[in-house]
């Protein structure tokens, strides 16, 4: 269990403090595996460096199994960091040591003895399926294999948690998709609690029960991924969900038009034709003009962005009829039209 | 002033200079560069370590103060021409080999010219080795002295060897500048012979053979930096 409480982080700089993160509150379950997914200087990589006290908090605490981070010495905090390890966007191998030696270092510096780091080393290069590259050198494997002797490198010390801090950014779709499949693997097979931090909503689709929106240095949302993505709340998780832009399509509107946002959020209504029923049973045309749909752990999701001529109580029988099925809701969106 | 450079007399009295003279200077010239170079890093690469961990950011910081005196004493000690410091130190040398002159009293002036180079060579070397990997090392739970040895070093090992090959060939030009106050070697018979008694071509000879050592040198250092380089793709296992 990772019990994060009222983190702040600033930073001094040249040009004043900065705050990269403000009052952040996150639990993290054992055994799951936990997105934190913003954009570009939301923070990210600053709250998952203060996970494992790379940086210190400027206030409030990390607990780790009810152990505060912050509270131990230099030497207990490097004990710790072999329960809390750590893969890079960068993968961050040692260039000059082959992929052997690199799975050894962490052992090395316990001081275990090289036949029995070795022989851990190997188990582990062959749950990452590169067992036969333990003499190859970094420079001759390619990426997705990098990263996958440094996640044997992350697992050599048994540890109890997996920080990802953009693990996949650097790899292409494919690659990215046996990395992630992996990390699931280990987190199921090990029970290792796993913390992704990313800026791909595809990753946290892919593979996160939980996930939180970290916004300006602030956690905006969090919650189960299915939930957090049918009903995005924040702006911030907006533009995540639809990285489009969800109202970008809205300019082909014309002056009399009425919005409405359908939200599919359960496993049967994106089967059945409800705008043709719509039009059938009500007499009302609707116009998609924007829509995004996709399957999250098995359940369809999306939003579909309706445009309806008539009156309001036009628009009104439509939400009603919409609404009448289980997993669909409905509003209307005022937008701007041209 | 060359024109009897290569007459009977000149070549037999050079070969006889040559036939004596030269495989004793060589190899004190040998022998003094390596030693200086050796002690050179002894000293320098510990102080290039601490001027990189040391300093504020780094991974194990030291008082300012220290820092500013150390790096102060380094670039005090690399203005000083190399002359002029050959005679400031005589003091220094007398008390550690008990002479001012001679081949192995060369090497004092020599080391105290050529530390704080090495030193300042091996900062900029570990100044270039990619600070997520020490970012890395910290996450597995390395000590500062860990990731000196461990990380820090291996990983610009290539690139110190380069640097130390650059050091000992520049020490090898001032091992021939000490054979002015008495230092041994190929630059003493080049400045006795050649310079104060006008033998040409035994000072010519004598610089071809500080050329050749800078060669074997520069190529020895430059296959091992290469060789011990895991970066390159293309290299045998």
């Amino acid at each position: 269990m990772i019990e994060i409480k009222n983190l702040t982080k600033t930073f001094n700089t040249a040009d004043g403090t900065v705050e990269a993160l403000r009052n952040v509150s996150l639990s993290i379950p054992d055994g799951d595996i936990f997105g934190i997914i913003g954009m570009s200087g939301a923070g990210k990589s600053t709250l998952v460096r203060c996970i494992n006290m790379l940086e210190r908090p400027t206030e409030g605490t990390v607990e780790v199994d009810g152990v505060d981070l912050g509270s131990l010495s230099a030497k207990e905090l490097r004990a710790k960091r072999h329960d809390i390890t750590m893969i890079f966007q960068g993968f961050n191998l040692l260039m000059q040591k082959n992929c052997l030696k690199n799975v050894c270092f962490p052992l090395e510096l316990q001081g275990m003895k090289g036949a029995e780091a070795k022989k851990r080393a190997i188990e582990l290069l062959d749950i990452v399926g590169l067992a036969d590259k333990a003499k190859a050198y970094p420079a001759q494997l390619s990426g997705g294999q990098q990263q996958r002797v440094a996640i044997a490198r992350a697992l050599t010390t048994q540890p109890k948690v997996l920080l990802c801090d953009e693990a996949t950014s650097a790899l292409d779709p494919n690659t990215t998709n046996s990395i992630l499949e992996l990390i699931k693997e280990i987190n199921a097979r090990m029970g290792i609690t796993v913390v992704v931090i990313t800026h791909q909503m595809s990753v946290v689709e892919s593979i996160c029960k939980h996930v939180a929106i970290l916004d300006g240095g602030e956690v905006v949302e969090q919650g189960e991924v299915s939930e957090v993505f049918a009903h995005p709340k924040s702006q911030a998780a907006r533009n995540l969900v639809f990285p489009e832009g969800e109202d970008s399509s809205l300019n082909v509107g014309n002056a009399g038009e009425h919005f409405i946002r359908v939200v599919y959020n359960g496993a049967y209504a994106a089967g059945k034709p409800m705008i043709a029923r719509l039009a059938i049973d009500k007499g009302i045309e609707a116009n998609i003009s924007y829509a995004s749909t996709k399957g999250i752990s098995g359940k369809a999701f999306g939003t579909i962005l309706l445009s309806i001529s008539g009156d309001d109580q036009a628009v009104r029988d439509t939400i009603e009829y919409l609404t009448t099925e289980p997993g669909i809701e409905a509003e209307e969106v005022k937008v701007h039209v041209h | 002033m060359f024109t009897d450079i290569f007459s009977p007399e000149s070549l037999a009295e050079a070969w006889e200079i040559i036939r004596t003279q030269f495989p004793m200077a060589l190899w004190e010239t040998f022998y003094v560069t390596v030693l200086a170079t050796a002690f050179a890093i002894l000293i320098g690469l510990p102080l290039g370590v601490l001027l990189v961990v040391g300093e504020k950011g780094g991974i194990r910081p030291i008082p300012r103060w220290i820092m500013a005196v150390i790096n102060f004493i380094i670039n005090v000690l690399r203005s000083v021409p190399f002359l002029i410091l050959m005679i400031l130190v005589f003091p220094l040398t007398r008390l550690i080999i008990g002479t001012t002159v001679g081949t192995v009293a060369s090497i004092v002036p020599l080391v105290i010219a050529a530390f704080p180079f090495v030193a300042r060579l091996v900062e900029s070397c570990l100044r270039e080795v990619n600070p997520n990997l020490i970012e890395m090392a910290q996450s597995t739970g390395a000590t500062p002295f860990q990731i000196i040895y461990k990380v820090m070093i291996p990983e610009s090992w290539p690139s110190l060897i380069s640097n130390f090959t650059v050091a000992i060939t520049t020490i090898l030009g001032y091992s021939a500048m000490s054979g002015i106050i008495g230092g041994g070697g190929l630059g003493k018979i080049a400045i006795n012979y050649g310079y104060y008694r006008y033998k040409y071509l035994v000072m010519f000879l004598a610089v071809i053979l500080l050329i050749i050592l800078v060669q074997i040198f520069q190529s020895v250092g430059t296959k091992l930096a290469v060789k011990t380089d895991k970066r390159l793709k293309n290299q045998a296992k």
